[in-house]
């Protein structure tokens, strides 16, 4: 059906012969009979873009839409102070949207974002939120400092900060050995895969959650990070009672390093929304919160990622790699490299990448 | 007349986008109503195709279980491992994958929004970018996923232990309820994930290009086909009607629907003090149109406009 009504725009075999344009007794409906070839030829093409993306249009269609683009702006320019054609107008309107969308729509694909967006979009992200990191590190240590406290005036407190799943084995006046065990590697690999999966969409579930709650001018974000290291530093205290904060230390660094770096991301890209929306400066709200978001949002894309990395090191490294030396030089090399590569490492922009 | 066109829903949600040539291009914020409904339909899109495609997973490792007297401890964990993997990750990326690479596709749409013929825009008419269509996507889960499925999670604990649900709830409830209702507290719609994003959702425009009325009929030779008559109007009585006018007459010749148009001929010809005959009322229309677009146009010309008959 489609292929004879595309022929007939380009002159050949005409099906539908347009109306001669001597007929028309309007001068408008003249001009407009003399661009509506044009006009058509543009509208093939937008739909074809519409439908398949690029690769389905031949190149000289796809050198012709500029040009058929601002023929069609102009015509609707003209039509405007010269025709009183309601549909023609109407028509024109449509057609000149829907083609600039396509000559100014997203220029890059998903893909092709994704490559840019490793090889230095994202560092890029996280430097330039680096005040905001900042605060947010700030806070985390508080709130392990905070929980720490807490728990050593009262015990109490253990019982309100972790969760009833979470402590299992891991509650105030627990044995030694007790807690040892818990540190302990898995015989085996098996189930851990599961457990890594489960991991990785509950953790990424987290961060996403602190991230949005900075719409809320960043205060939850903080309060979330707070109630989440105060946790850290409730479990800290409670492995310091009986000498073994080395060992928790250390097996918490395998996926720590990499988790909670996560989480202070998160957070920061947060507190990067909350912040411009209080003090926006001299822009209007809505546009300093669309800015901090789109750039918090690419530092939460890599935030994903990292929780991919971090649940598998949970799963498999630290249940399976015995020994505090071991497990530090696991976590010490993965913050090492987070920080190389967000702090260090510098490409330069590529010159067609933006934003 | 003018009062009512002031509130028409349609009118508020016009707005102007001035293009990099120059052109003012009008837009029409999507309602909230299609908004909605283009959401439900994604959500289902994903829950039922998620859902078979966990069916057709069952079937195919369903032969896991036999010979295992169906004791899904007696199966084989690895393979029950990797299934697991696949539930997980497969679920986890659909959700957001399925949003996000349908809306940095060319459309700017994803199937649901494509049939309630609305798409995703930069607000301000600035390039969409990937940044912003993620910032959207990721705060949708904030706005309605997560008290949902805290709400009902809350409810299946309590049903499962008999205890009250709590402030809790009310908490959730509150939230889930004010995000919902955040697009009726601003002009554009916008929902927090397009505030944080800097988008909004448009109508896309869906107009064909009509037949130009002045080449056939009686708009082109000024008499009928039907009775031979010659319509004639004079300067007088062409000075009756404006721009709004014309344009209510085109739209009702592109209608033809016989009814309307035998009461706008006999409006017009009361108006300029014919005596309406019957039986050709189109190719009476079709001339004053085209005579009245002809004057119209020629005044526009020369810089003068008749936006209505009372101007």
């Amino acid at each position: 059906m489609k292929a004879p009504v595309i022929s007939s725009w380009f002159g050949r075999g005409s099906v539908v012969a347009p109306p001669d344009i001597e007929s028309a007794a309007l001068r408008s409906d003249r001009f407009r009979l003399e661009r509506e070839g044009e006009w058509r030829k543009l509208e093939e093409i937008v739909k074809r873009m519409e439908s398949g993306g690029l690769r389905r249009i031949a190149d000289d269609d796809l050198l012709a839409l500029p040009t058929l683009y601002r023929t069609a702006a102009s015509s609707l320019a003209v039509a405007r102070e010269t025709s009183l054609d309601a549909s023609t107008l109407a028509y024109l309107e449509g057609l000149v949207q829907r083609a600039w969308f396509q000559v100014y729509g997203p220029r890059q694909g998903f893909a092709r974002w994704l490559r840019d967006f490793l090889l230095g979009g994202w560092s890029r992200a996280v430097r330039e939120i680096w005040l905001d990191i900042c605060i947010a590190l700030f806070v985390m240590v508080a709130g392990a400092i905070v929980g720490w406290l807490l728990v050593a005036q009262n015990e109490e407190w253990y019982y309100r900060l972790v969760p009833g799943g979470l402590a299992d084995t891991r509650v105030p006046g627990a044995s030694r050995e007790e807690l040892l065990a818990t540190l302990a590697t898995e015989e085996s690999a098996a189930g851990l895969s599961t457990f890594a999966a489960q991991l990785f969409s509950n953790n990424s579930a987290v961060c996403i959650l602190a991230f949005a709650l900075g719409f809320a001018f960043g205060i939850p974000s903080l309060m979330l990070m707070v109630h989440n290291m105060a946790l850290l530093g409730a479990l800290l205290w409670l492995f310091d009672g009986q000498g073994l904060l080395v060992e928790i230390s250390a097996w918490l660094s395998v996926h720590g390093t990499t988790e909670i770096f996560g989480i202070l991301l998160s957070g920061a890209a947060g507190l990067h929304i909350g912040r411009a929306m209080a003090f926006p400066g001299t822009r209007p709200v809505l546009d300093a919160a669309a800015e901090a978001g789109r750039r918090g949002a690419v530092v939460m894309v890599g935030v994903v990622i990292m929780m991919i990395v971090a649940a598998f090191l949970e799963a498999f490294p630290r249940q399976l790699v015995e020994g505090s030396a071991n497990r530090f030089m696991i976590g010490g090399a993965m913050l090492l490299f987070w920080l190389t590569y967000f702090f260090l490492y510098r490409p330069k922009r590529s010159p067609g990448a933006e934003g | 007349m003018s009062a009512a066109a002031a509130t028409n829903p349609e009118e508020k949600r016009a707005r102007t986008l001035v293009t990099p040539e120059g052109i003012a291009l009008p837009m029409t914020i999507a309602s909230r109503g299609s908004r909605a409904g283009a959401l439900m339909l994604d959500v289902m899109i994903i829950v039922f195709g998620l859902l078979a495609f966990y069916l057709i997973l069952l079937w195919i490792a369903g032969g896991l279980l036999t010979g295992t007297g169906l004791d899904p401890a007696a199966a084989p964990q690895g393979a029950q491992e990797f299934m697991q993997i696949i539930l997980v990750l497969i679920g986890f990326f659909t959700w957001y994958g399925y949003f996000l690479v349908q809306e940095l596709g060319p459309r700017g749409a994803t199937l649901g929004k494509r049939i309630t013929g609305i798409r995703v825009a930069a607000r301000g008419g600035s390039r969409l970018t990937p940044e912003a269509v993620i910032a959207r996507n990721l705060l949708r889960d904030i706005e309605i996923f997560y008290p949902l499925l805290t709400l009902l999670i809350l409810a299946l604990t309590s049903a499962d232990t008999n205890e009250e649900i709590g402030p809790l709830g009310w908490v959730m409830t509150g939230w889930f309820a004010l995000f919902l209702l955040f697009p009726f507290f601003n002009r554009d719609a916008l929902r927090a994930g397009d505030i944080i994003a800097g988008t909004w959702v448009v109508e896309r425009p869906r107009t064909k290009l009509a037949d130009a009325l002045s080449t056939q009929g009686a708009a082109a030779r000024r008499t009928s086909d039907l009775t031979g008559v010659r319509y004639e109007f004079g300067e007088a009585e062409l000075a009756v009607y404006g721009e709004k006018e014309l344009q209510t007459l085109e739209r009702m010749l592109r209608e033809a629907r016989p009814d309307a148009l035998t009461a706008v001929h006999a409006t017009i010809c009361r108006k300029i003090g014919w005596e309406p005959g019957a039986g050709d009322e189109r190719a009476f229309l079709e001339a004053f149109y085209a005579q009245l677009r002809a004057k119209l146009e020629g005044e526009m010309r020369f810089g003068k406009r008749k936006a209505d008959k009372f101007s």
